[in-house]
Formats: C-alpha cells, sequence, structure tokens
C-alpha cells in the first residue's frame, strides 16, 4: 500500500459494530487535532408526510434540541456552547441527519445531548411556537430567493406527483397546520434504535467510541417504530416543459434545466458522475461553464450537478444570468445537453476527469467531517469497508462508450425540464 | 509530532512562510497580495476583485484553456479571493503534484495577457455577480451602510465595485493596476504540509526569486474623521422580512483593543470564525439571542467583526420578527449594548469564551488549508505571531478590559442604524 493509499479509510482502520437494540457505529480515530465529529442519519423523512402537512417530519427535527423531558433549550445549548461544540439536526426525504463536533473531551456530553434530543424531546408548546414563527420566516425568504424557487419549480415540473416533488421545508400554508400532537405522534411512530447509523471520527479510540454510543444510546428499545413509506416509481417527461416563476423587482433570474438522473446504486452512476463533471464541473465549470460563462460572459454561475441517492435523483444545469439573458443561456444549456447526448466525451476529457477525481480523493477525506461523511457513504450505500481503497481503480474502469451509453439512457434533449424564477 | 515553521525573504522582497505538517499527503500553497478594495479610488472600484478573475484567464505559458485544467487534473482545490485589504490565491494539491501549482503562480505573477476579448467577457460576468449580489437584501442594505460609514476612506465601497464602474473600466486601467500591485514585494508565499523545507524552500526561490523587484505601492491614505453623530438610513426592496442592521467603529485586527472586543462578541453574539474553511457554532445562549431572538422580537440576531489593517466596523445583523417593528428590535438590542456597558460581565463568561475560541482553533487545524491560510491572513493585518499568540491574548482579556472596550467602541454617536424595508409586493 503506498503513502496516498494508506491515507485513506479502509477495513485496518475503520470499526463498524451493530449494537443488540439496531444502532450501527463506524469509526475512524485521527489523533491529529484534539477534536472529534458525530454525524450521523435515520429513518425518518418526508416521504412520511401527508400533502396538507408537508413539512411535518422537518419541523420535527428542527424542535428535537428545543427542549428534552430533562434540560430546556437555554440549557442544551448553554451546555454546548460553553464548551465550543455544536450539534444540529436536519431532514431530507428518506432520512433525517445529525452532525455535531467539539473537543475530544467533550465527546461524552455531545452524545448525551444527542440521546436525549432523539429519545426524549419534549415538544413543549412555546418552544413550537417559536419555532413556528422562524420556520415561517425562513420559508418567506426561500419565496424571494430566486435560485430556492428556480430548484423547487424545477422539482415541481420533473417529478410531478411524485414525493421527489415536494419541498422537504413544506409550505407556509402546510407548516401553520402542524400540531404538537403532530410532531409527538410523528416521532413516537417513526423515531428509533433501528435504522440509526452514528460515525465517530476525531481523537477517541474506536473501542472507547463504542462504549460512550452504548452508555448514551444502547438501551433505547422502540416497540412498533414504521418503516418508511414505499418509494413510488418516478414516470419520465414526454416532452419539455418549462416554467417561469416571477419575483418582482430581482436583479438576477435563476435557471434550472435538466432531467432524472440515476439511483446511487445503478450501474451508471460512475460513468454518469464522471460524465456530469466533464458536462459542468471540471476546472472551471466543465463544459457549460465554458460556454455560458467563460465564452459568452452571461453568468458567473452556471453548472451541473447529479443528485443521485436512494431513488433515482435529478441531473440538472443551473445558471444565474440577467433578466434579459434568460432565453440565449437556456438554448446554450440545451445545445450543450445534445451535443453531451450525442457525442459523449473525448478520451482526453474523461482522463481528465478520471485523475481528478482520484487525485482530489484525500483533499476530502482530510477533515474529521469529511471522513464521517465518507463513512456514513459507505454504510448507507453498502458500498464495502474498503470503497476509498477501490475507488481509484472504479473510476479508471470508466469508458468514453459507457459514458456515452449513460448520457444517451438518461438525458433526452427533447424531454426537459426547464424552470426560471426571477423578475 | 513536530511542525516546522520556517520564515524567510526571498532577494526580490517576497516573504516566504513555510509549514511542514506530515498528517496526510497533502500541501497548500497560499499566494498573498496586499491590494484590495482599500487600494481603490472612485472610477476604479471593483478593480482588485476584476484583477483576480483576470488571473484566471491565462499567461502566454498558461492559456485561458490550459489553466483552468492544470489544477483540477491533478487532484487540486484552488480558487482566489478578493477581500477590503488583500488579495489572495491558494491551491491544495496531492503533495507529489504542488509543484504545478507553484510555476503557475510564478507565471502569474508577471505574466498574465489581460487580453481585451476576455476583458470583454468578464466585464459581464462581473456584472452578472453583482446582479446576483443585489438580489440578497442583506448586501443592499450592507451597501448603503458601509458607504454611510466611510465617505473618506476607501472601505467605502463594496470590493465587488459600483456598477458605473464595472461598465466604464479599461483593459489598460486592469493592467495598470496588476501591474503595480502585483509584484514580489508586496506578495506572501505561505505553504503548509507534507514537504522537506530545504527542498521547497530551494523550489520556490528558483520559480519567484528572479521576478523583479517592483515599485512599493502607493497607498492610499485617507483617513475616516470622527463620526459626530448616529446615522439612520433604509433600503426598499422586494420581499416580506424586515431586517437591521447595527454597526459600530471597531479598531483594526492589530489594535490591542481587538482582544477584549473578541471576547465582549463572544458574550453578546455567539464565538466569531475568522478562519474561513471551518465554520463555527451556534450562538443560542449568547446574550443578544436570549434577549432577541427567544424573547420573539427577531428570528436571528449575529454579530461579527473582521480582521482589518484599518479601523473597520462590528456588525449586528438582526431578522425582524414578523410580528415586530424594527424599532422594537433595535431598541432590545440598545438595552443589551447598555447592560455590557454598565454591568461587569462574569468571570465565567470570559472563561467560556475562552474555550469556545480553543475549540474553533482545534477544528481549524483538522486541514491543511487552513493552516496555509492563517499563516499569510494573519500577515495581511498583523503578523503569524497575532495568530499564534492569540488564545494566550485571550486569555489574559479582564472583566475589566471587556467593560472598558463596551463602553470605548460602543458610541451612539459613532454608529449607523440601517433598516431592510421590504415592500410585500408593492412595487
Amino acid at each position: 500500500m503506498d503513502k496516498l493509499n494508506s491515507a485513506l479509510p479502509g477495513p485496518n482502520d475503520i470499526h463498524r459494530e451493530v449494537l443488540p437494540n439496531g444502532i450501527t457505529v463506524i469509526t475512524r480515530s485521527n489523533f491529529n487535532s484534539p477534536s472529534v465529529v458525530v454525524s450521523g442519519y435515520f429513518d425518518s423523512g418526508s416521504l412520511s408526510d401527508p400533502d396538507e402537512k408537508l413539512g411535518l417530519a422537518d419541523f420535527v427535527t428542527s424542535a428535537l434540541m428545543r427542549g428534552t423531558k430533562r434540560r430546556s433549550f437555554d440549557k442544551i445549548y448553554n451546555e454546548l456552547e460553553s464548551v465550543g461544540a455544536s450539534l444540529g439536526f436536519n431532514s431530507g426525504v428518506h432520512k433525517s441527519g445529525f452532525h455535531g463536533r467539539s473537543l475530544a473531551e467533550d465527546l461524552p456530553l455531545l452524545l448525551t445531548l444527542l440521546s436525549e434530543s432523539l429519545t426524549q424531546p419534549a415538544f413543549q408548546k412555546t418552544e413550537v411556537e417559536k419555532l413556528r414563527a422562524q420556520l415561517l420566516t425562513g420559508l418567506a425568504i426561500r419565496a424571494q430567493d430566486t435560485s430556492d424557487m428556480a430548484s423547487m419549480v424545477f422539482d415541481e415540473i420533473l417529478f410531478n406527483g411524485h414525493p421527489y416533488s415536494r419541498p422537504e421545508d413544506g409550505h407556509p400554508e402546510t407548516v401553520k397546520k402542524i400540531t404538537r400532537d403532530d410532531l409527538v405522534r410523528f416521532h413516537r411512530e417513526h423515531y428509533g434504535p433501528r435504522g440509526l447509523v452514528i460515525a465517530i471520527v476525531g481523537a477517541v479510540k474506536a473501542e472507547e467510541a463504542v462504549r460512550q454510543v452504548k452508555r448514551a444510546l444502547g438501551g433505547w428499545q422502540v416497540k412498533g417504530q414504521k418503516d418508511a413509506n414505499q418509494l413510488p416509481d418516478v414516470k419520465l417527461l414526454k416532452k419539455t416543459i418549462s416554467k417561469t416563476h416571477r419575483i418582482s423587482g430581482k436583479s438576477q433570474s435563476d435557471l434550472v434545466i435538466g432531467t432524472n438522473g440515476p439511483k446511487r446504486k445503478d450501474p451508471e452512476f460512475m460513468s454518469a458522475t464522471l460524465g456530469n463533471n466533464i458536462l459542468g464541473q471540471f476546472g472551471m465549470m466543465g463544459r457549460i461553464g465554458d460556454v455560458v460563462r467563460e465564452k459568452s460572459g452571461l453568468a458567473y454561475y452556471a453548472y451541473s450537478s447529479l443528485s443521485a441517492g436512494i431513488g433515482p435523483g435529478s441531473w440538472e444545469v443551473s445558471a444565474g444570468v440577467n433578466p434579459q439573458n434568460v432565453k440565449k443561456a437556456s438554448d446554450l444549456i440545451v445545445t450543450e445537453l445534445t451535443r453531451f447526448a450525442q457525442d459523449g466525451v473525448t478520451a482526453d476529457e474523461l482522463a481528465d476527469s478520471k485523475a481528478n477525481f482520484i487525485g482530489r480523493l484525500p483533499l476530502s477525506l482530510e477533515s474529521n467531517g469529511g471522513v464521517a461523511n465518507a463513512l456514513l457513504n459507505i454504510e448507507r450505500h453498502d458500498l464495502g469497508l474498503d470503497y476509498y481503497r477501490r475507488y481509484p481503480d472504479l473510476v479508471n474502469e470508466v469508458t468514453p462508450e459507457e459514458v456515452l451509453n449513460t448520457a444517451r439512457k438518461f438525458i433526452d434533449p427533447n424531454k426537459l425540464a426547464i424552470a426560471v424564477a426571477g423578475p | 509530532m513536530k511542525n516546522l515553521l520556517t520564515q524567510t525573504i526571498l532577494s526580490n522582497g517576497l516573504k516566504v512562510l513555510l509549514k511542514e505538517v506530515h498528517t496526510a499527503p497533502i500541501i497548500s500553497s497560499w499566494l498573498w497580495y496586499r491590494v484590495g478594495s482599500r487600494d481603490e479610488v472612485q472610477g476604479q472600484t471593483g478593480i482588485s476583485h476584476w484583477v483576480e478573475h483576470m488571473q484566471f484567464k491565462g499567461t502566454p505559458q498558461f492559456p485561458a484553456n490550459i489553466l483552468d485544467k492544470v489544477i483540477s487534473r491533478e487532484g487540486g482545490s484552488w480558487n482566489a479571493f478578493t477581500y477590503m485589504d488583500w488579495t489572495a490565491y491558494f491551491e491544495t494539491m496531492p503533495a507529489d503534484k504542488i509543484d504545478i501549482a507553484l510555476r503557475l503562480e510564478s507565471d502569474r505573477m508577471i505574466n498574465s495577457r489581460f487580453d481585451s476579448n476576455e476583458v470583454a467577457s468578464e466585464r459581464t460576468v462581473i456584472i452578472s455577480e453583482r446582479e446576483g449580489n443585489e438580489n440578497e437584501p442583506l448586501f443592499l442594505l450592507g451597501e448603503a451602510i458601509q458607504q454611510s460609514a466611510f465617505r473618506v476612506h476607501p472601505y467605502h465601497h463594496e470590493v465587488i465595485g459600483d456598477m458605473a464602474d464595472l461598465r466604464t473600466m479599461t483593459r489598460d486601467d486592469l493592467y495598470n493596476h496588476y501591474r503595480a500591485f502585483y509584484v514580489p514585494n508586496n506578495a506572501i508565499m505561505a505553504v503548509a504540509g507534507d514537504f522537506d523545507t530545504n527542498t521547497m524552500l530551494a523550489r520556490i526561490k528558483e520559480l519567484f526569486e528572479s521576478i523583479p523587484t517592483g515599485n512599493e505601492p502607493a497607498r492610499l491614505a485617507r483617513e475616516e474623521p470622527a463620526q459626530k453623530g448616529e446615522v439612520r438610513l433604509s433600503v426598499e426592496g422586494p420581499g416580506a422580512t424586515s431586517y437591521v442592521q447595527v454597526c459600530y467603529r471597531f479598531p483594526s485586527a492589530s489594535h490591542p483593543d481587538f482582544f477584549p472586543l473578541s471576547v465582549l462578541d463572544s458574550l453578546l453574539a455567539g464565538p466569531s470564525n475568522l478562519n474561513m474553511f471551518s465554520g463555527g457554532i451556534s450562538n443560542k445562549t449568547s446574550r443578544l439571542y436570549r434577549a432577541l431572538v427567544d424573547k420573539e422580537l427577531a428570528v436571528s440576531a449575529h454579530g461579527g467583526a473582521q480582521a482589518t489593517i484599518d479601523p473597520f466596523l462590528y456588525t449586528v445583523s438582526m431578522t425582524v420578527h414578523p410580528k415586530r417593528k424594527p424599532e422594537e428590535t433595535l431598541a432590545a438590542l440598545d438595552k443589551e449594548i447598555q447592560r455590557v456597558k454598565e454591568e461587569k460581565v462574569s468571570k465565567e463568561e470570559i472563561t467560556r469564551a475562552i474555550k469556545q475560541a480553543r475549540a474553533l482553533f482545534a477544528y481549524g487545524s483538522e486541514n491543511i488549508t487552513n493552516q496555509g491560510f492563517w499563516m499569510g491572513y494573519a500577515e495581511m493585518f498583523a503578523n503569524y505571531e497575532w495568530f499564534q499568540t492569540y488564545l494566550d491574548k485571550l486569555s489574559k482579556v479582564t472583566v475589566k478590559d471587556v467593560q472598558r472596550v463596551a463602553n470605548e467602541y460602543f458610541k451612539p454617536q459613532s454608529r449607523v442604524v440601517g433598516t431592510y424595508m421590504p415592500l410585500n409586493g408593492k412595487a
């Protein structure tokens, strides 16, 4: 094993253990800095939200730390902030997650507060109302954000009627309808040790990390923890659909153009990721950046992204342009997508992106947070503990033909979702 | 584990700081120039930022279409930043690939082309960047406050520059600015990571030492006169949410009062992280959160100072609670400001601020990019020792110091209060 390879996480330095109550603990030590990261996810997300109370799962995660049966909101944060630690929860469609960090000496405190927030939230009425006002203000700000609104309209077009079409943080009218009882019930039915994964990375030995998780959460048992709703199939677009959302008084419009992408576990994932890098990321935002920004000077940012998760995500191009240039930029982007799907990529372009993927790996795994993300990625998608050591080979196996086939399979330039938000 | 630090100045005036860190096979190289919006005159606002963009547009040796790929191809991460006082370029690379970054930086210190077609297309890119900023209420408000706070000193304009100047500056304006400020004696090179110091220094000398020393760049020396009375302003724009920003005058980062003020900031608004790559922590038990957010006068409240060469501002930003008026939120802030002036803070609060700073430092030292960042960054407004002794200086802050600086710097007659008034659909 060379020096570069041994710096990557692998079976010899990752410890993984499943506790009797179903919690998976995955750890890697790093004693270069006296700090530690605790990060993880569990089965709870907007997939379980009723349409009329969309934002419920998100509301629950936002309320977890606003008081538990043992500690008030102020006490929880006082203990965390007094030692320079942080802990927070977030919510997605399938999973909810948490992320915290502290000095290694404060790991027991971090895990105690994680445990209390997960298992004994109080959902006190006054705190719920304070939080609701904050969430509603957040939605009012979102309604003014051209980038957020273009993404939201894009998801509505692309995933019409599917759970992926819905914003996880809901709408003002749905958030207003959520009651304290809804929060309590959602927590009782969906929260539990099954499906909970905790990664701990930093200045702590593996056995000590596991011992501490056992102390904090080993005794958690929940009868009748609900399974997540089944994810329906995504219906593909039959033709290009464009929608414009007006936000008056703004100086710039945001534009999102794209289609469906692969799932994380699809065999095309790696070729799609490499293809996407060439399309709209490599160097100064790939081919898209070259055409829209460098050659035409139309935008400060213009790039493509791929969101492959448990279900089929989107493959999209985003750009922020002057309202008068929306059509021009949109045409250029569609032309690039067409070229990409027709002709694929050159061997040189692919070689550059492969080198980029392999070379940048140690950088993404430099901090404790980076390693924790990698461990959770391995766990969520069954990649194997040796995934990051095999990664260079997986990247190098991809051929230009595979990229072309993948581009053709997913991108049909006549069936795109085009969303614009601006004045 | 030893972290060797070496400081030296090459014969052409380029200062070099090297720190060996062998935790991962990574090297981060930073090149800092002492040039930013502080060096810009009216008619050329935004020129330093635009020059930074042009540094990605190629030299004869690294033409534009090559240059933007060389670093990425080797798995590097790179970017550049323009600020009021400085412009910085960095590349973080696999250790065995750092040479290409060093070659690129030495080349574009002197050989950038500033092709007029590239200038033309970048003009609209930067105008687009500014239009994106103008979409944000807090950008509009911040810009109005800054120009009210600084009538004379060049801190009066945003780094991005005024639209009028972005439309009219010429290729030669940009090139002259580049030639005047991108000289080795106006730059600092800071490299951290997995290398041998002697080898690294030899290579840097080989690549950089032949670049001739330039004239010492001329500085604008326009000191801001004392403000005589509170300034209040408002900005109107789209949306449904009001914001209030209150700015007090703060000393430069090299001033001894910067440390008690950092403690004061920490207990008022939560610890600010000056570090650009490792984020902060929540501020839900800061005095302002408890008095403003928890009491439902604001939906969020944040405060922060910036480390600058000349005196700048301490800014408190508040998102007004939908059920409240901006004046009510401001009145609640004033009560808290009055409290730190009249009552001594507790020793525990100071101890807490120091522990918070210690934790933030530990998070920052997890990554090499950040270690490279700090060496050059601290040199921009003080020196590396400022960073190395930061925690010691914080720990010497007393209860008395905090009260003294609160009274000295939180003066109503030298503050600017700005309100963003949403039009709520009324245009």
